[in-house]
């Protein structure tokens, strides 16, 4: 496997005459935590079902985990996770039922599922939340089996799309400490947000904007380059310049 | 007297106890953020107040009037708006509109006037004739707050206005609370997350039913106990884990550095010597002032402990 | 295969773990056999008909008997006003009123030609054909048994009805059999249309797409609960069947279980082609309602003779799998056939069911790109 979890050169989708992703280019290095943020509508979503290979792109160069996202998105599929707060899990099976169920999607044995399951729960502290049904259990451990769900397989690659919205300050620390612990363990983070304080916690963060990636950096050497006190105001000016401000 | 009164609402579900004699003011003209974890009772207020469930004890009164009283006319004075979209996707932002303030009975010159005005606070009006289903989520929360406003309510209950809903946006959004909020609207309104709250005139915390802690941003903050030093530069976990182990001290990485969170009984002076020991430059180390994020990640984490202390 | 077999558990999770909609798919087909084999039962019992008996004699009161002894027929509660009679029919008190002019022994004795009065009300068509069969048969009964010998030809008293069916033939016989395939194909069609527009709805089959999961493995593994659940229901169906309407059961119970599989596998294919088309599990419900309901009851030959439909509607009936099971299940039931005479309609259903997965399959893929 190459050095860069992610590479990709002027990737571009279009719908019909919309042009969703507008030709982007990124690397993003093994282990690293990768914001990547943008507005409602800014083509996000897009580019990771390219990334992920739900969606072939219409032009342009990429790989992920090596391999090509033209060509090869079967190999893909194996070597990443995908999360999303919203909607990765059944709500009327429970936590290691949905685990037992998207293990054997990658066609892991019941053997390395169970053992992942049981280093799962004390990993991520899943308690007896595991074995409650995930429509019935608070989000923020709903979120936490979600997150143990995509990292079942070991993927190198985690790609996570808006994993914290509506959580509370609390749960969210706790599952920036369980990123942090995965990147430190060697795992690629990629990851979508509307909360710029989530964004000060990558190590380097895009922003995209109608399809382009307008910003690229470490948040601190952006927010100095753009004489941006925070990453909120840094945002709203690339994005808005000239919205209102209040 | 307040314009919003809650007065030891108590409320429990078959088992749980959702509100525990909960007691809050709000000001008329001025807005209240809500925080607290999922089940603190967040959404058991919100309805409370929204007249949607009775309490088993206790009182609301707006503007001096029983909120609980059936013959009290309240649906006039009051606009909610709901976490999840409520809107017909089907419809356009116009009909939409029309719709709501006919459910009112808002009509001609009166509900055009009204629309143009709220077209001018969400500039909407370009969006007129677009289904609500195909809006940004941004430009859907602003319709929903303009149909919860047709009415002229003076008490809006909002339910997570912002959530999923991008930074450009979210501003936006809470300039119009701030406009509305000098037009004399008051504002009850719940979020989870603390740089919203903090533009809130007070904040509330609210767990297990109780509250926790009421007061500005600056208030809240200030009642954070002990101190946080910032530690810049990536930190692998080992020199993290050495952090952690210095004597009364708790560590946490909090992006491209590290936070160190001491007690009310030991001083920065105190601690930087041995931070500097484990061979970090003593520039990279900066004292950091109490958000009131730490605060609320405190008393979350020793909930109890200081229970609702009044600022 | 470990796929299929997580992805059929997971599947059966979401059954059993749904009561309501579970109860509403058991009990469903069996109200519907129950309904639709009360309403379109043909036989009509207990029609009220009025007599004016103007001869008055033991003859005319002993044709009427037969009427009333029939079980065909109840009399009114009101008695008719004879100034005006048809007011009787105006308000619903009865069906028919049958008029018997004076001179009806004389005409019975001397077996000359007479004709007996008989006024229907008309805006029930099904029951006044009945009440019509009714009267045609009980009154050349009546004559049969007064006046001629057996075999002789009957001059007089006849009321000439053309008989659209013969009313002592149990209709249920007949109807509920091709009933359950038409109802085993609408419930199998509706529970799979609804599980792969259900996870696009709510965002799971994103996830499930980011997994090296095959489309085919998806289709199988969705496929294989249903095909038991809607087994099941056929099973509860057939039973209902023989115990309340009381079908006779001539051939191999084998025989109907192995094709009776073969028959929901290919309806509940219908549903996922409809499933990998629609978006939304309303949109699902509705093409499946329409893709199952129409077609299995106007060209299976459950109510309507394919023979004697237009060279067009006979071709379009080959693919409406309820045409061939409702072949097999009467041929089963009623008549006790072999597998040598089902064999064809049993391979046909093999094709479509095939057909519809592959079809099914493919436009799914397609959908990823």
């Amino acid at each position: 496997m190459s050095d860069s979890a992610v590479e990709i050169r002027n990737l571009t989708r279009r719908f019909g005459s919309f042009t969703a992703v507008d030709g982007i280019s990124l690397d993003v290095a093994s282990g690293e935590i990768f914001g990547f943020l943008g507005a409602n509508g800014a083509g996000k979503t897009t580019a990771i079902r390219m990334l992920c290979g739900l969606l072939v792109p219409t032009s342009g160069l990429g790989r992920v985990a090596g391999y090509d996202i033209m060509k090869e998105s079967e190999r893909i599929k194996r070597s990443i996770g995908y999360m999303s707060q919203k909607f990765s899990l059944y709500p009327d099976l429970t936590g290691r039922e949905n685990m037992q169920f998207y293990g054997s999607a990658y066609q892991m044995s019941s053997t390395d599922i169970n053992r992942r399951i049981g280093e799962l729960i004390e990993q991520l502290d899943l308690g007896d939340f595991v074995d409650r049904l995930t429509g019935s259990i608070p989000v923020g451990w709903r979120q936490r089996v979600a997150l143990a769900n995509a990292i079942l397989h070991e993927p190198s690659i985690i790609f996570l799309d808006e994993p914290t919205g509506s959580v509370d300050p609390v749960y969210r620390r706790s599952f920036w400490s369980l990123l942090y612990a995965l990147a430190e363990a060697g795992r690629t983070i990629f990851v979508t947000t509307h909360y710029m304080d989530e964004a000060e916690f990558c190590e380097r963060i895009s922003i995209m904007d109608a399809g382009r990636i307008i910003a690229l950096g470490r948040p601190a050497d952006l927010k100095r380059d753009h004489e941006a006190t925070t990453l909120e105001d840094l945002f709203v000016d690339l994005v808005d310049g000239k919205g209102p401000r209040a | 007297m307040a314009f919003l009164e809650i007065d030891n609402l108590h409320y429990r579900y078959d088992e749980t106890t959702a509100l525990d004699n909960l007691s809050l003011s709000v000001d008329r003209g001025s807005i209240c953020a809500l925080v607290g974890p999922d089940g603190a009772g967040k959404t058991t207020l919100i309805r409370l107040l929204c007249r949607l469930i009775a309490p088993q004890t206790g009182t609301v009164s707006i503007d001096g009037e029983d909120l609980f009283d059936v013959a009290t006319p309240l649906t006039d004075r009051l606009g909610y708006m709901p976490q999840s979209f409520s809107l017909y996707t089907d419809l356009s932002v116009e009909e939409n509109l029309r719709f709501y303030a006919g459910v009112f009975g808002l009509t001609g010159s009166a509900y055009i006037e009204k629309r143009d005005y709220l077209y001018t606070f969400s500039r909407l009006g370009p969006f007129a004739k677009r289904r609500a289903g195909a809006l940004s989520g941004g430009m859907k929360q602003k319709l929903a707050l303009s149909c919860a406003l047709l009415h002229d309510p003076e008490l809006l209950i909002l339910d997570e206005p912002t959530t999923g809903v991008d930074p450009v946006s979210r501003r936006q959004f809470w300039a119009i609370l701030d406009d509305l909020r000098r037009a004399g609207v008051t504002i009850f309104v719940s979020t989870p997350y603390m740089d919203e709250a903090s533009r809130a005139d007070r904040i509330t915390c609210l767990f297990s039913g109780q509250r926790l802690a009421t007061g500005t941003a600056d208030e809240v903050a200030a009642t954070f106990i002990g101190s946080i030093l910032r530690i810049d530069g990536v930190a692998d976990a080992d020199r993290l884990a050495r952090l952690d182990a210095l004597a009364g001290v708790t560590a946490q990485r909090f992006g491209a550095g590290v936070h160190l969170y001491l007690p009310s009984d030991m001083s920065a002076d105190e601690v930087m010597p041995r931070v500097v020991e484990l061979g970090i430059p003593r520039s990279a180390i900066t004292e950091r002032t109490p958000s009131v994020e730490d605060r609320f990640i405190q008393l979350m984490s020793g909930a109890g402990e200081s229970e609702a202390d009044n600022v | 295969m470990k796929r299929i077999r997580w992805l059929a558990l997971k599947e059966f999770y979401h059954i059993i773990r749904d009561v309501r909609s579970l109860m509403i798919v058991i009990a469903m087909p069996i109200l519907m056999t129950a309904m639709y084999g009360y309403a379109i039962s043909l036989d009509i019992d207990n029609i009220t008909l009025a007599v004016i008996d103007h001869d008055r004699t033991s003859e005319s009161r002993s044709l009427v008997e037969r009427f009333y002894a029939s079980g065909r027929f109840v009399s009114p509660l009101h008695d008719v006003d004879l100034a005006d009679p048809t007011a009787t029919l105006r308000r619903g008190d009865a069906v028919g009123i049958l008029v018997i002019r004076p001179g009806f022994s004389e005409a019975v004795a001397q077996t000359d030609d007479f004709t007996l009065g008989l006024t229907l009300d008309g805006s029930d068509a099904s029951v006044a054909n009945a009440a019509q069969a009714y009267v045609s048969t009980i009154v050349a009964e009546f004559t049969q048994d007064r006046l001629l010998p057996p075999g002789a030809e009957m001059p007089g008293i006849r009321i000439s009805q053309t008989m659209l069916y013969n009313p002592d033939l149990k209709s249920a016989h007949f109807f509920v059999p091709g009933l359950v395939a038409v109802i085993l194909l609408m419930i199998s069609a509706l529970l799979t249309s609804i599980t792969i527009a259900r996870e696009k709805e709510s965002g799971t089959m994103e996830q499930l797409l980011t997994t090296p999961v095959r489309p085919h493995e998806i289709m199988i593994g969705k496929l294989l609960p249903y095909i038991v659940i809607a087994f099941l229901d056929g099973l509860l169906v057939v039973l209902f069947a023989l115990v309340v309407f009381g079908v006779p059961f001539a051939g191999s119970v084998g025989l109907l279980i192995g094709f009776g599989i073969i028959y929901v596998a290919a309806s509940l294919a219908i549903g996922m082609l409809v499933s990998s088309i629609a978006k939304t599990q309303q949109v699902a419900m509705m093409i499946a309602l329409a893709a199952t309901l129409m077609p299995s009851v106007m060209l299976s030959g459950f109510v309507f003779a394919i023979k004697n439909m237009p060279p067009a509607l006979q071709a379009i009936s080959h693919i409406v799998p309820a045409k061939y099971f409702v072949t097999i299940i009467r041929g089963i039931m009623l008549k006790g056939s072999s597998i040598e005479v089902l064999i064809v309609p049993a391979l046909s259903l093999i094709a479509i069911l095939v057909v519809l997965m592959f079809i099914a399959t493919r436009r799914f893929q397609t959908r990823l790109a």
